[in-house]
């Protein structure tokens, strides 16, 4: 990280020192220089965290950083130096526990990614040094070494592509492991190096490592005898990237460039940063208060000890008095380890347990995502994925979907629709039709003329043909075939029927699937691409003839020009550029009279929710062609700036070109992806689309979602909008942006209890519409009050019922995120994508979740859960989400709730033992309260607990809302958790401090100690608290009621079996047979059975009391909602929990 | 991540109960349906209960004196001065009915923190096990209790021996002017396994030998090795009083038993009469504001006089019927509405 950093800073200061200089071979360029090897690092791959030496000391301190675990190292330190109340074992104990597991499970981890890292750095590599080859082990290999790799081989670090076995000097690579796009990249061989490695003398200059996948730029020089050094460009089409797999080439050899921790994949592998949870921070704000109320117990204890021991007698009774040296100590010194003495005797108030807990739950409670069948995809044969499992509870609590629109509400399964040539629409119906199933179905601009020209036809579908970077893919049988295929095509002129039904299982790749659906929509019409090779393309044409084009440069796409070129020499010589790309990118660069013919099929295509492309053709004149040429490969070879200048030579070449036509392509919705976006406003959720579409296509896809429906009134704020008025755009933007907040805040009702949305209400409801460009005139503005008005957007966002941004740059839907992110009350956002223009906005909200689509695997590798369809958010938010708030929220108010009623009792004693940190509980009983008898019930609930049904949850989103803003967890609850514990406290005390006012218990008149007193609170204790947890428990699976009473059980026999034996190692045997004793003391039984049943009382009252206004409310609420969504009543669900003290509550558990 | 070319199987989320989370589960649900009958059954339980209890609690019999002689006119005021030595009061007092027995007979001691930390833990219990090294080297905890000024290892070391409760009593019936010794039995007051287990004497004959190079506790009028010398199962560290007092009392205000009155004439219990309690008083409790008092008790299955158990049932008892009767009339409310 610091070295990126650092590098950028360089980079920025020095742009010279910003690259390095390789020689090939570790031979010196100019044969009269000593090559002065340059220093690299070495191959070896590094991701472990540890070592065996280190591995004590740097895990221990990473674990002692976290607060919870310094505390109790406190603690234990204090209770080895100071004389305090409890032995360090006490707290020791459980603090070894937790880092033990935790050690134990982070040296684990970190001894398979030994393992895996010795797996490569051994690999066995073949080197070829002076002609000779060496097999070397991976981690060996040095920057400038020729490796040679085999097929299905993986590189072992970033080579530079010198030779390889095929013979258009080309080699096919999977990049799966690096960013899971599984189909086969080509990559080049840097010109005229091929030949002869043994002899070849180069040197290479590229840039410094970078972890951009997809970037490099280079240039080698490549020294031959007596003539002045060569140079050729390298970009990221020569570099083979290390983790990728060699597959369709035999063998390739490359030069290293970056190795081991500089490799594009290790930087790649630095860890995201960590997203922490609403949870923890609730768990930090009720720590801080647990804490306090630990410290003033503290305080007050040693005040009143010091206050009681002022009336003469108390302080040093006869039958007490104190050693020779606490009556020379210091008195504020003595104060102070009074001070300390208590903190330690109430440590436990602090619960060490939880955290462990709460990682166990979080890691186990995961599982269940991956194991849920629904998730289960069989068209890609996976399931959900969980990368993340901190999250969990999260998505139980999201108030904001950001969803991107192509990949993610559609399907990004392309489908060519229709066509437009000169103005006349052209829809593919089935071949029945017509001859060639191309047909005129409408001709709104001359009745007359029913078709374009066939020369126009032609024209455009060659264009359609031409005009992309899609591959052929080469059926595996026939790939060595290769020369064959021709004649095979040719052969096939004379059964017309079977090459199109060969032609038709032809499969094609492309980065994007629009090109896929472009050219097979030209197949259709007859024209057949077949492919490239050796940089001629080849097309079967309608009349079954081959034609063949020189590819002479391809303009490639990119986001901002939005459009994308090639330049082809045709076989009669001349040269033709291509060109397609979006309406708004292509209409400044044809002539004006042929826009208006077109410009209307293209809106309305846009309005009908189908993806639009312009196509454009010019021809270039040898002199232009020239200029053109020089151009590009001029900017190709520039170090620096290269994107900008390519750029430059790009728009430069684009002007001037007629339009063809335009294309419809159609991309369905996901499966259920209305019903899904449905749920999610059901449940309360504000879902924005993000997308870098256009904003017909996007509204329409916003209304087949129904994110805006019939009634719905759209608030937009466009380019389109702004130039109404003719008045200058900020003030036309401020003006609307008032209109709109008039519109839609202020004169909204207001909405009950921050929910944003419900169904049932007959208000208004508003959509609201922005392009990049408006919004960032909103973010930017230039004026003084631009805060205000970034306020007034925000508002007027929050108060719509969806929220549609179109035409967002990447970066721009990141900020969209962060603005929501940081808005008032911090919602939780949820953003969704498939693509790689997601993964800003994935990485930046509370929950990322990547869909694993067709564009590739970078949204989901960047996310937190990945899933394969997007019908599937609404369970992952419905079911999952909601089971695991509650159950974490539960488990971690139940911690808190458990450490108060235990450290209570010990804290009330103190007055009655005259305030000398007497614990009331054996040593064994505080040391395995927390580890063993409470932790495995809490453990199972947190796990199993369904208070309501899957199926209920799914067919109620607005249950959802009942946890919305983390109402489980915040004061509220916690305070009613807190008021519990105290009266559990006071009650297991007191009732048993009364019962000892005749400490005659037994009827043989003996007499009970100390520590019975403290052993039957104990165990009314262990009772209360885990039966507590059973009234709560909603769903007893067999796990559940095996842990409870087998807790329970243990408890018992534990006492038993602490009491029943004198244990050498212990000095007092303290509870020798106090546990049987007490047992055979009916009043004891008695005092047990009451405090049990008074403890528990409230809580069932409460239930019982609260239920039939909660079940009535519920169905009411119910009712209304499927009112509001026109689904079928629900007759009733399963009232919810109990923990209740208000009615309001009542849902919360 | 899961790579492609595997198997579908491999790949497919196994459809089980338990990954589905769909395992069969019991739903309670904590309807008034169960709740009130639950009510009803447990006040009634609760009231039978807490009616056994009540009653039984009001037939034990006790009698409760304070003998510190804090007052002026109290038999025991001139004991209370700390001075004087071996100073024997007389505590008469008269039963108007039959005191069943077999009548307990505890010493009891207020504001008397036997509970206090430093306290607690200040005995060895090596010593106490008849591990003769511990009693040349008795172990840190019990300090200042630990060596006497002579650096002689005291046996039994530390705070808890040291104060053990000194006073003795000897009760007499005054029969037609003639005291009658009341016999006390001093066996079966300390927890079985605290005399027969947990502490030991040494296995040296005799006793006293063990004792070699060893002082007793500064309080204490004589060694641990006479205790009881007429009775050796009664001596040294398993003497019952001794042990009695060793299990630290709970609560600042506390009884221990110190007699059992089973035999002889009054194995029936304290018949009517006057009687006189002959106390050696050497317990000094003034110093600390402290009180000292002798109870006598009969006990029954739910062990001595606590009025606290049966009230508690009764009340908790009674709660819960009148609560499922409120219950009932909540429902009756609530319920009709809901069936329209």
């Amino acid at each position: 990280m610091l070295r990126r950093r650092l590098n950028r800073l360089l980079g920025r200061d020095e742009r010279i020192a910003d690259r390095r200089t390789i020689y090939v071979g570790h031979r010196s360029g100019s044969t009269n220089d000593a090559i002065i090897p340059p220093k690299f690092c070495d191959n070896r791959i590094v991701s472990s965290k540890y070592t065996v030496w280190n591995f004590l000391p740097k895990n221990l301190f990473e674990q002692f950083r976290r607060i919870a675990n310094f505390y109790f190292l406190i603690i234990f330190l204090v209770q080895v130096i100071v004389d305090t109340p409890t032995s360090p074992v006490t707290s020791g104990l459980p603090l070894f526990f937790v880092i033990t597991v935790t050690a134990i499970k982070q040296g684990y981890e970190d001894w398979l990614r030994h393992k895996a890292d010795n797996e490569v750095n051994k690999y066995p590599v073949t080197v070829i040094e002076d002609g000779r080859r060496i097999r070397k082990e991976s981690e060996k290999i040095k920057v400038g070494d020729v490796v040679q790799v085999e097929e299905e081989e993986t590189f072992p670090c970033d080579l530079i592509l010198l030779q390889t076995s095929r013979d258009d000097d080309t080699c096919f690579v999977t990049t799966a492991s690096l960013d899971g796009e599984s189909n086969h990249k080509t990559h080049y061989t840097v010109p005229d190096t091929g030949r002869d490695l043994e002899s070849l003398n180069a040197t290479i200059e590229c840039e410094q490592p970078q972890p951009d996948l997809y970037k490099f730029v280079g240039r080698m020089h490549i020294y031959t005898s007596n003539q002045d050094p060569a140079m050729r460009s390298l970009g990221p089409e020569n570099l083979l990237l290390k983790g990728a797999t060699l597959k369709n080439t035999q063998r390739i050899s490359g030069v290293a460039v970056y190795t081991g921790m500089e490799t594009k994949m290790a930087l790649n592998y630095q860890g995201k940063s960590q997203k922490r949870s609403a949870v923890e921070k609730s768990i930090n704000a009720f720590l801080l208060v647990y804490l306090c109320i630990l410290v003033s117990k503290a305080l007050v204890c040693t005040t009143l000890k010091y206050a009681w021991q002022g009336t003469p007698g108390q302080d040093e009774p006869w039958y007490n008095e104190k050693t020779q040296t606490v009556k020379e100590t210091n008195f504020y010194l003595k104060m102070f380890t009074d001070f300390l003495s208590f903190m330690v005797l109430f440590n436990f108030i602090i619960p060490v347990s939880m955290y462990v807990t709460v990682e166990m739950q979080k890691f186990l409670g995961s599982f269940f995502i991956t194991w849920d069948k629904d998730f289960f995809d069989p068209e890609i044969k996976e399931g959900a994925l969980v990368n993340t499992s901190d999250l969990n509870e999260e998505l139980g609590q999201v108030e904001y979907v950001f969803t991107d629109k192509t990949g993610t509400l559609t399907q990004n399964n392309m489908e060519f629709i229709e066509c437009c040539i000169d103005g006349f629409q052209y829809k593919y119906r089935d071949a029945s039709s017509e001859l060639d199933g191309f047909c005129v179905t409408d001709g709104p601009v001359s009745k007359l003329q029913q078709k374009a020209g066939r020369e126009r036809e032609e024209l455009f579908l060659r264009a359609l043909c031409l005009c992309h970077t899609v591959q052929v893919k080469e059926p595996i049988e026939c790939h060595d075939q290769g020369d064959g295929l021709m004649d095979q095509v040719d052969g096939l002129e004379a059964d017309g029927q079977e090459t199109s039904s060969l032609q038709e299982q032809r499969g094609f790749i492309a980065s994007s699937p629009d090109e896929v659906a472009l050219v097979k929509g030209a197949m259709r019409y007859g024209f057949t691409f077949l492919g490239l090779e050796s940089k001629t393309m080849k097309i079967l044409n309608r009349n079954n003839a081959v034609e063949m084009y020189e590819l002479l440069h391809v303009l490639n796409f990119d986001p901002v020009r939005r459009r994308m070129s090639v330049i082809v020499r045709s076989k009669s010589g001349d040269i033709l550029l291509f060109c397609k790309g979006a309406d708004s990118s292509m209409f400044p660069r044809v002539r004006q009279e042929e826009v208006e013919r077109i410009r209307m099929h293209v809106e309305r295509n846009a309005t009908e929710g189908y993806r639009t492309l312009c196509v454009a053709y010019k021809y270039l004149s040898a002199e232009e062609y020239n200029q053109a040429d020089k151009g590009l490969r001029e900017a190709r070879l520039a170090l620096q700036d290269r994107d900008e200048k390519l750029m430059a030579v790009y728009n430069q070449v684009e002007t001037g070109m007629s339009l063809i036509g335009a294309t419809a392509v159609e991309d369905r919705l996901q499966e259920e992806a209305a019903e899904t976006m449905m749920a999610l406003q059901g449940a309360g959720i504000n879902v924005w689309v993000l997308t870098g579409d256009k904003m017909e296509t996007a509204k329409s896809t916003c209304y087949a979602c129904r994110l805006f429906q019939r009634n719905t009134e759209l608030l937009e704020l466009t380019v389109r909008t702004l130039e109404d008025g003719g008045r200058r755009r900020e003030k036309r933007l401020h003006d609307l942006l008032n209109e709109y907040y008039k519109k839609a805040v202020l004169d909204a009702p207001p909405v009950k209890g921050g929910v944003t949305r419900s169904w049932s209400s007959t208000n208004q409801d508003y959509g609201f519409i922005i392009d990049g460009a408006t919004l960032s005139m909103v973010l930017n503005s230039s004026e003084s009050n631009s805060s205000r008005y970034k306020n007034l957007f925000l508002q007027i966002c929050q108060n719509c019922t969806a929220v549609l941004c179109c035409r967002m740059a990447p970066l721009q839907k990141a900020q969209i995120v962060k603005m929501v992110k940081n808005s008032k009350g911090s919602p939780i956002t949820l953003s969704i994508g498939d693509g790689a223009n997601d993964v800003s906005m994935i990485l930046e909200a509370h929950v990322g979740i990547g869909i694993k689509g067709k564009e590739g695997r970078q949204a989901v590798r960047n996310s937190d859960y990945a899933i394969t369809k997007l019908k599937h958010l609404k369970k992952l938010l419905l079911v999952h989400g909601h089971l695991y708030y509650v159950r974490i929220a539960h488990l971690v108010q139940y911690f808190f709730y458990k450490n108060l009623c235990f450290i209570l009792p010990q804290f009330l004693y103190q007055f009655f033992c005259g305030y000398s940190q007497q614990p009331l509980f054996d040593a064994a009983y505080l040391t395995m309260y927390n580890i063993c008898f409470t932790s495995m019930p809490i453990l199972a609930y947190s796990l199993f607990e369904q208070h309501i049904s899957i199926e209920v949850l799914l067919d109620n989103a607005t249950l959802y809302r009942e946890i919305a803003k983390n109402a489980m967890l915040r004061w509220g609850p916690f305070l009613q958790w807190t008021l519990l514990s105290l009266y559990h406290g006071l009650l297991f005390f007191f009732g048993v401090r009364f019962l000892f006012s005749n400490p005659a218990l037994q009827d043989n008149g003996q007499v009970f100690g100390n520590w019975s007193f403290g052993t039957i609170i104990f165990t009314v204790l262990i009772f209360t608290v885990t039966l507590t947890l059973a009234l709560d428990t909603r769903h007893w699976t067999w796990i559940n009621h095996f842990v409870i009473w087998g807790s329970l059980a243990f408890y018992v026999f534990f006492s038993f079996f602490w009491g029943g034996i004198i244990w050498p190692f212990l000095k007092h045997q303290r509870l020798y047979f106090v546990f049987a004793n007490m047992l055979s003391s009916v009043s004891t039984w008695l005092v047990i059975i009451l405090l049990i049943l008074l403890s528990l009382m409230p809580e069932i009252l409460l239930t019982v009391f609260c239920k039939p206004r909660g079940s009535n409310a519920r169905q009411r609420k119910l009712v209304q909602s499927s009112v509001g969504d026109l689904q079928s009543p629900r007759s009733s669900a399963r009232p919810l929990l109990m923990r209740t003290f208000s009615d309001e509550s009542n849902t919360v558990i | 991540m899961v790579k492609e070319e595997q198997p579908e199987s491999v790949n497919r989320p196994d459809n089980t109960a338990f990954t589905q989370q769909r395992l069969p589960a019991w739903q309670p649900m904590l309807s008034a349906g169960i709740i009130i009958p639950g009510f009803v059954l447990i006040g009634l339980a609760f009231i039978g209960i807490g009616v056994a209890l009540f009653v039984t609690s009001r037939s034990i019999q006790m009698l409760e004196m304070d003998y510190t002689g804090y007052e002026q006119n109290s038999p025991c005021f001139k004991c209370s001065d700390e001075s004087v030595k071996n100073c024997m009061c007389n505590l008469d007092f008269n039963i108007d009915t039959l005191f069943k027995g077999p009548v307990f007979f505890y010493y009891g001691l207020s504001n008397y923190f036997q509970n206090f930390r430093r306290y607690g833990v200040s005995k060895d219990l090596d010593q106490l096990s008849g591990d003769m090294d511990a009693f040349l080297d008795p172990t840190s905890d019990c300090a200042p209790y630990q060596y006497d000024g002579n650096n002689k290892p005291i046996v039994p070391c530390g705070a808890v021996a040291n104060s053990m409760f000194n006073d003795t009593f000897k009760l007499y019936q005054i029969v037609k002017g003639v005291k009658k010794l009341v016999p006390l039995d001093g066996k079966g007051i300390a927890w079985w396994t605290d005399y027969n287990i947990k502490y030991r004497n040494p296995t040296v004959k005799p006793l006293k030998n063990a004792f070699n190079g060893t002082v007793k506790p500064l309080n204490w009028p004589k060694p641990a090795y006479e205790l009881d010398p007429s009775d050796p199962a009664n001596n040294g560290f398993i003497n019952q009083d001794f042990l009695v007092w060793l299990r630290t009392a709970a609560l600042p205000n506390f009884s221990k038993l110190y007699r059992r009155i089973t035999e002889g004439d009054y194995a029936e219990g304290l018949p009517a009469g006057n009687y006189s309690l002959e106390i050696a008083y050497n317990y000094p409790v003034l110093s600390f504001d402290g009180r000292k008092k002798v109870v006598f008790s009969n006990v029954s299955w739910m062990g001595g006089k606590n009025e606290f158990l049966g009230i508690a049932y009764l009340v908790i008892g009674s709660m819960c019927v009148v609560m499922s009767i409120v219950m009932l009339i909540v429902y009756a409310k609530f319920k009709f509405p809901e069936e329209d």
